[in-house]
């Protein structure tokens, strides 16, 4: 977007006529005109569709319930920054996100490593059981979550992992699998050859081939799909939900959030619910901020291949 | 090199493996063996046979929670692919066309950014966000507006006739980002001398959408359906957070099957979850295989 320019401001002289058929009859322009100024309203309102209720949450954050309720628009008489205090220590936001930020960096991490692990092996070795295996991981996709909830929640408390950071983590890692395979794979499968021939010819081992030779050649990709699963697995709410209710400690801020809202109605702390909101969409909105192309970019990954 | 191949590739493959085999396939194995058996979690599992599939077609709830998919499914799709196709266009088409070129709209980067962003939080947080968005009374974003303008509130998810309606607000919300993103970088890979000697033919930016890029985009198109539909065949999180009770009320108006699969664990009713489980599954698949059946074109090809 290099180009500013009102509609009010000529068009530069050096533009060249734009060739016109015979088919366009007169006013073309003005129509165009019409036309895009009634887009940019259309997209203005959207905007305004999409931010004001989170601006509206930070606003309302610094208020007290009173104003809340008399004032909702206006601007907060002074900055209570006790909202904020009540939201991260008394109904444990910040513990919440602590749990989050441990609970999805060890889930990434781990899908990570053994997703890239098993698509590299799967898309790059020949052996008999191959398909089968890639086909068992990749038939994971149709299956949603809460067809196997019931007997998943007795598989982790058969394994006395109920509650346990750990079980929440393994359980992540074992559903964020299916797609992260689908894709390494299709990715690994497209790094050329001759690096990974001249790798051996060199003496490389298998396993150096991969962390210290495919590894760095598939960086793209792994990027995408590492964003693709903090995002999703930080969003995540069933499965903590079944999977950890038990332990107020170590909920992770989604069904944290959650339990507050509810909460919040009985205790009328409006102020406390507005300001743990906006802890908990913040950080979020922070780091697109700043990571906005590779985040649209890993979201998306899944459907543009 | 063909020298311990094997140990390397069983040496990568069993952690995966293992846990892919324990939490995922075995439990879908046994959501299938569940769903045939009366089982409250102590005593071992009952086999009673198809009595979950007959009481699963006798309930309410499952039928109410059907006609929800149904409508979700219908509009959920329709609504924010029309939405994000017409943003999308006016983002990279729809500006002036200099010296033959086609642009975009003046701003159209803030504005991607700015529709992606529902994307990035989380589902259960949006709820709670829209649950403050549509409370009913002064404190709401949108009825306490109307109130200071002497209307009378809306009852978003208090009123059964427009709860559902009230959630497929906030999914289409959440959505359209995403799509306008998506269908942006489909038509970013449509030539531009395409839409140029349309131009010059004197097409109109309704001929260029329509006989242009529709067509070409027709397989993005296909994959946002899928994916909207089995967006719509979930919704727990926001129906969990933002129904009346929490359940899929008020009084089952906004009840989806996830729904009632969580319900009925908490109940300790397994065999029947997992009975719902299964419906939920058999209905995904169906949807998705229909779906990509039924779209099926011949594909464009363009270098």
């Amino acid at each position: 977007m290099t180009t500013l320019q009102t509609s009010e401001t000529p068009p530069p002289p050096v533009e060249t006529p734009k060739p016109r058929g015979r088919g366009r009859g007169r006013g073309g322009r003005s129509d165009v005109k019409v036309l895009s100024s009634l887009a940019h309203i259309a997209l203005l309102v959207w905007a305004i569709i999409v931010l004001a209720p989170i601006l509206w949450t930070f606003l309302s954050s610094f208020k007290s319930v009173e104003e809340i309720f008399s004032s909702p628009w206006t601007l907060p008489a002074q900055l209570r920054w006790d909202n904020f205090e009540r939201a991260w220590t008394t109904a444990h936001v910040g513990r919440y996100l602590l749990n989050s930020i441990l609970v999805v960096s060890l889930s990434t991490f781990g899908t990570m490593l053994l997703g890239s692990m098993a698509a590299y092996v799967l898309a790059r070795y020949k052996f008999w059981f191959n398909r089968p295996i890639y086909f068992l991981f990749v038939s994971g996709l149709a299956f949603p979550v809460f067809l196997a909830l019931v007997p998943l929640f007795f598989v982790v408390k058969n394994l006395g992992l109920l509650n346990s950071y750990t079980g929440l983590i393994l359980v992540y890692i074992a559903y964020s699998l299916p797609f992260t395979i689908f894709f390494l794979s299709a990715f690994f499968k497209t790094l050329p050859n001759t690096v990974a021939e001249a790798a051996i010819m060199d003496g490389a081992g298998h396993v150096r081939l991969f962390f210290q030779v495919m590894m760095p050649m598939a960086r793209s990709g792994l990027v995408s799909i590492t964003i693709f699963n903090i995002i999703g697995q930080w969003a995540q709410y069933q499965l903590p939900v079944v999977l950890m209710s038990g332990n107020r400690d170590k909920w992770v801020i989604t069904q944290g959030i959650a339990d507050i809202s509810v909460n919040a109605g009985f205790e009328a702390d409006w102020g406390g619910l507005f300001a743990a909101l906006t802890l908990a969409i913040l950080p979020m909105i922070l780091v697109y901020a700043v990571l906005q192309r590779q985040i649209q970019a890993g979201l998306t990954s899944g459907a543009v291949k | 090199m063909r020298h311990g191949k094997y140990p390397f590739i069983i040496g990568f493959l069993a952690a995966p493996v293992a846990l892919y085999a324990i939490f995922v396939v075995a439990p879908v194995i046994q959501a299938f063996q569940l769903s045939f058996t009366q089982w409250r979690g102590f005593a071992a599992p009952k086999w009673i046979g198809v009595d979950n599939y007959r009481t699963m077609f006798e309930d309410d709830k499952f039928w109410k929670a059907l006609q929800h998919h149904a409508i979700l499914l219908i509009c959920l799709p329709l609504i924010t692919i029309a939405i994000s196709l017409f943003f999308a266009f006016l983002l990279n088409v729809g500006g002036r066309s200099r010296a033959g070129v086609m642009t975009g709209i003046w701003g159209s980067k803030f504005y991607r950014v700015v529709f992606f962003l529902p994307q990035v939080l989380a589902v259960a947080i949006i709820a709670v966000l829209f649950q403050t968005v549509y409370r009913p009374n002064e404190t709401g974003l949108i009825d306490g507006v109307l109130m200071k303008l002497g209307l009378d509130p809306i009852f978003f998810l208090v009123d059964p006739n427009i709860a559902l309606w009230s959630i497929l607000g906030v999914l289409v919300w959440q959505a359209v980002g995403f799509y306008v993103v998506l269908f942006s970088a489909g038509m970013s890979s449509i030539p531009t001398d395409i839409y140029e000697a349309a131009a010059i033919d004197g097409a109109t930016k309704f001929t260029l959408f329509f006989r242009i890029t529709l067509p070409l985009l027709w397989n993005t198109l296909q994959v946002a359906w899928v994916y909207l539909g089995i967006a719509a065949f979930d919704c727990f999180a926001l129906v969990n957070v933002l129904s009346i009770g929490n359940d899929g009320g008020p009084d089952g108006a906004t009840t989806v099957l996830a729904v009632e699969i969580y319900r009925n664990m908490q109940t300790s009713k397994y065999g029947y979850a997992s009975a719902l489980g299964v419906a939920l599954f058999f209905l995904t698949i169906t949807f998705a295989a229909l779906t990509l059946r039924v779209s099926r074109r011949e594909n464009v090809e363009y270098s």
